[in-house]
């Protein structure tokens, strides 16, 4: 515990966990605390990144218990990245929450559920995800995405009204299928192997009985990550959601599971060719689909959280743009999007919070009526628009170049199409909003003052914004992040 | 060219930034402090300009500038000033002082004037960014940059109108932008570089794979041919003209239909090499389809009454010569194209200005009302008929020049059929051209009655912001004519960078 690199791996543990408690046993200063364990959680994972960078890999026994029985905290390039994201994006994202959540506002009964519960279930989530990115074995991998599943539950249905109960109520029959499914296959890799770790999956001999293991184990995921055609419960859980909480489950939740199943195909004994074409397969069902309905959506964070469904779906073909001889490439490309996703929807859905709290409403076709602009806010939710369409010089942008990259240098056409189609697709859904920003002549009339850009500005808008400015600008810096990411891979993928 | 060792790279770095970072600042502007806003575009857009002055002068003794970064394995960011990069560069940083003159005055009191100038600065921070790419990659990047700066200034008016416009607008640039994106990949993939350099850099794929380069080819000249109108990717340009006026002036000029001409030279002479797209058999169909757009363009000029869509498809016609003259094999004909890109935006920029002038200051939109408009605005009227009579190709004004040299170079190439297409486009210039001009000069005003606004009888009041930047542009269309032969004119210029480029 005296090596720094060890002592911020157990901080990013333990802090949001000791904060969950503190917020829940003393409701009245949680925007405080929480905040403060926001902080201090990016600090951590600040100084974690440093000491990856500089000495590379560590692990911490839990207790002094080891593999394979004991809790092992492992973290790498991929793991310090995922954890900086969550920590930076949860950082925003709690800013933006002190503003709803937080502060002097008169209290009613129907905010006070949403301000007494909100923080704990926050950084109850945080302790889940952190443990995701930092765990070594499956068992334990289970039981962080069981901790996130109960605190985005309670994120979902946050707000009371009926229709967020009813999706909170889908999202947790989806997930406590997945779950199920999930254990059924952790139960089958014990029976097989005797062991949970990672180290000894990656030494297994490959056998009928993991390539089922590791089918049933997808399934929960997919249905926890939202993958075509388990994607059912996403848009209106996200959708229904407070702002907050949606870019807490959009651009982190969905993560954690999408981060376990790129470890099993790491780990796991060769998956086979048919679970990798199937995962593209998928993927472009999504990118199809989710591209449709967001067209479609009529509201803003509707049409949000259809975008999440098919970038989702985007970073499945990510994965499987080069069969499994790829995959010890293509992984790269799917963790820049990733990132990039996480970065960009969190803005994304902050400033669509925002843009419905200035405007009064998020009916797509009706935001060009209303005479407040809120100027800031748009800009924020454009520029998380260009990374998620994959415009230069983004980092999304990086992350689709890298597919098609991939998939050319495979000879897999058909990859290179369907990204092309999903850039053009997100194009379209994402110019009906920025028409809906920009069109001045349906505005209502007599308004005092006429229309005016600036009505609809606050200090809170920064923090979406430069969010998804570091998202465009990340892009420029993908050779660092890419080395950064391959941190402890030296040793190539199985 | 031998690379100095003095060189570095902080200029080109320097003159993008000046634009680059002054957009922010003019976004976070309160829309009200007006003064400050234009002090800060006049102070960047001046700086630029002596920024660029002494870029050229630097370059023009052989000064090699490049500065870039890493930002995947193998694949960079990169700008450098060479003297074609400096040509385009030049044309922009002259364009955008005189436009942002013209603009302050055209949105004085206008709504968004914070988002305006934002975005234009943005604009402009793109154009030089194309500029100075130093390989397809960032290139890609800025071309990008700029299909996104310009969309808003398109929509500016926000009506429904502008956003129909703007739809198509971006439809049309977005998918070249990703057409653009694949032929990048492909040329990554196929050549594992992507950088400019003069003489082509693909001989070997050229040598192994000669449908592979074909197609590649194909790809990118489409995806450029977007935003360089040509047809039939050129619907876009003549719908886009409901933007204001001097965001036509600098789309039209300097911005985006230059930079896939641009870009169209940098793909023929840098990517591929003037030899090798002859002997791929690619220059012949390029030539073609320049010589068609600007045979079509001339035509539906003829019988548009709204004087902006004139003007638009005119542009179409007119930016082809630039790709006519890269795809003839003659280093003069090459002349003439370079020459047209500074030419053609001096002319263009005059009668943009011009035509929102007239509206301004008459109300005037149409060709059928330009009636008697010369009594009544002389000088700028006196602009636009020098700029026409320069687009007709009328000696010593500019566009002459660059007709001469694209003969010239027809008959070099050995491809008597330029003159008659010269000729021929030049006859219907003049039919488009010359009625406009005969009715503003020599006709009476019909009907007086609607236009001037109340109180102000005889000339009408358009500011000086707005009156001067179309005669300083038409005096330019007048010098780079007549003094074209003078050290450090667009042609004298364009002589050295084809010096280059052929490698002689």
């Amino acid at each position: 515990m005296t090596e720094p690199l060890q002592f911020w791996m157990v901080a990013l543990l333990f802090l949001p966990l000791i904060g969950a408690i503190a917020a829940f046993v003393l409701p009245r200063h949680a925007p405080i605390v929480g905040m403060g364990v926001a902080l201090g959680v990016t600090g951590a994972a600040v100084g974690l990144c440093w000491q990856v960078q500089s000495v590379g890999t560590g692990t911490v026994a839990l207790g002094g218990w080891g593999a394979p029985l004991g809790i092992n905290l492992h973290v790498d390039g991929l793991s310090a990245a995922m954890l900086a994201m969550t920590a930076g994006v949860g950082a925003v994202v709690s800013m933006g929450a002190v503003n709803t959540f937080g502060g002097r506002v008169a209290r009613s009964a129907e905010t006070a559920r949403p301000r007494q519960y909100f923080w704990p279930l926050w950084l109850l989530l945080l302790t889940g995800l952190n443990g995701v990115y930092l765990g070594t074995d499956i068992f334990n991998l289970y039981v962080m995405i069981e901790v996130i599943a109960l605190a985005a539950v309670g994120l979902t249905v946050l707000s009371g009204s009926l229709a967020a109960l009813r999706a909170g109520l889908d999202y947790m029959f989806a997930s406590i299928l997945g779950a199920l499914l999930l254990l059924m296959g952790v139960g089958f890799v014990y029976l097989q192997l005797g062991r949970l770790d990672f180290g000894g999956l990656a030494g297994a001999d490959p056998s009928g009985a993991l390539v089922a293991a590791l089918a049933l184990m997808f399934v929960g995921l997919a249905l926890k990550t939202a993958l075509f055609p388990l994607h059912f419960w996403l848009p209106a859980a996200h959708a229904n959601a407070t702002a907050p909480a949606s870019a807490l489950l959009s651009a982190l939740v969905v993560k954690a599971a999408l981060y376990i199943i790129v470890r099993l195909l790491q780990h796991m004994p060769a998956p086979g060719e048919a679970l990798v074409v199937l995962m593209g397969l998928m993927g472009t069902g999504a990118i199809l689909w989710g591209s449709v309905q967001a067209l479609r959506a009529d509201r803003l964070k509707l049409l949000v959280a259809w975008s999440t469904v098919t970038q989702i779906g985007l970073i499945f073909v990510a994965l499987a743009q080069a069969g499994v001889a790829g995959l010890a490439h293509s992984w790269k490309a799917a963790a820049v999007l990733i990132l990039a996703h996480g970065v960009a929807k969190g803005a994304m859905f902050l400033a669509a919070g925002r843009i419905r709290a200035e405007v009064g409403h998020d009916r797509i076709r009706d935001l060009d009526r209303s005479p407040v602009r809120p100027a800031l806010a748009q800009l924020a939710f454009a520029f998380a628009a260009v990374s998620l369409i994959g415009l230069p010089p983004s980092l999304g942008f990086i992350g689709k170049w890298m597919v098609m990259e991939g998939a050319l240098a495979a000879g897999n056409w058909h990859w290179v199409v369907i990204t092309m189609t999903g850039t053009l697709f997100s194009l379209a859904y994402f110019s009906r909003v920025f028409a809906g920003f920009l069109r001045f002549d349906r505005v209502e009339a007599d308004v005092p003052g006429g229309v005016v850009e600036q009505r609809g500005r606050a200090p809170m808008d920064y923090a979406p914004l430069a969010l998804a400015a570091l998202g465009v600008a990340l892009g420029l810096v993908a050779a660092p992040i890419l080395e950064f990411l391959e941190i402890g891979r030296a040793g190539g993928w199985p | 060219m031998i690379p100095l060792p003095e060189a570095g790279g902080f200029l080109p770095l320097a003159i993008l930034l000046t634009s680059l970072l002054v957009s922010p600042v003019l976004f976070a502007l309160p829309e009200h402090n007006a003064r400050l806003r234009t002090a800060l575009n006049l102070g960047a857009a001046t700086l630029k300009l002596a920024l660029v002055a002494w870029l050229s002068w630097r370059v023009s003794r052989g000064a090699v500038y490049d500065i870039g970064f890493t930002v995947l394995p193998g694949l960079n960011f990169k700008l450098q000033a060479d003297p074609l990069a400096v040509l385009f560069v030049g044309l922009s940083a002259v364009l955008w002082l005189i436009t942002t003159v013209y603009s302050v005055g055209y949105l004085e009191r206008g709504p968004h004037r914070a988002r305006f100038f934002g975005f234009f600065s943005l604009c402009v921070a793109a154009t030089v960014g194309i500029a100075m790419a130093g390989n397809l990659f960032t290139f890609l990047i800025f071309y990008e940059l700029l299909t996104l700066a310009t969309y808003p200034l398109v929509i500016h008016n926000g009506t429904a109108q502008a956003l129909r416009a703007g739809r198509i607008y971006l439809v049309y640039t977005l998918s070249g932008g990703l057409l653009l994106l694949l032929g990048t990949l492909g040329l990554w993939m196929l050549a594992g570089n992507t950088d400019f350099a003069p003489g082509g850099i693909l001989d070997a794929v050229i040598a192994d794979s000669p449908r592979m380069a074909q197609a590649l080819f194909v790809v990118l000249i489409a995806a450029l041919g977007v935003k360089a109108a040509l047809v039939p990717l050129h619907a876009w340009l003549p719908i886009a003209m409901v933007a204001p006026a001097p965001v036509s002036a600098l789309l039209h000029a300097v911005a985006v239909v230059k930079a896939g001409a641009f870009g169209i030279m940098r793909v023929v002479y840098e990517l591929f090499g003037i030899e090798a797209t002859h002997a791929l058999g690619l220059a012949e169909p390029l030539a073609a389809a320049a010589a068609i757009t600007i045979l079509y363009g001339s035509l539906r000029a003829l019988t548009q009454d709204d004087i902006k869509r004139r003007l638009a498809f005119s542009t179409v016609s007119q930016v082809s010569y630039i790709t006519l003259g890269v795809a003839l094999a003659s280093p003069i004909a090459a002349t003439g194209a370079l020459a047209h890109l500074i030419h053609q935006g001096l002319m263009k920029i005059t009668m943009f200005m011009v035509a929102g002038n007239l509206a301004e200051g008459l109300g005037v939109k149409k060709v059928s009302q330009m009636n008697g408009v010369g009594r009544a605005m002389p000088f700028t009227m006196a602009a636009f008929s020098l700029a026409a009579l320069g687009m007709i190709g009328l000696p010593p004004l500019a566009g002459f020049i660059s007709k001469w040299f694209l003969a010239q170079g027809g008959l070099d190439a050995g491809q008597d059929w330029v003159i008659a297409l010269l000729l021929g486009s030049s006859l219907l210039n003049a039919i488009y051209f010359l009625p406009m001009l005969y009715r503003a000069w020599f006709l009476e005003a019909d009907r007086p009655a609607e236009s001037p606004p109340p109180g102000t009888p005889g000339r009408p009041r358009i500011g000086w912001m707005l009156a001067l930047p179309p005669i300083a542009t038409a005096a330019m269309v007048v010098f780079a004519g007549a003094f074209a032969n003078a050290p450090f004119s667009p042609l004298d210029w364009t002589r050295f960078v084809v010096a280059i480029e052929y490698q002689e």
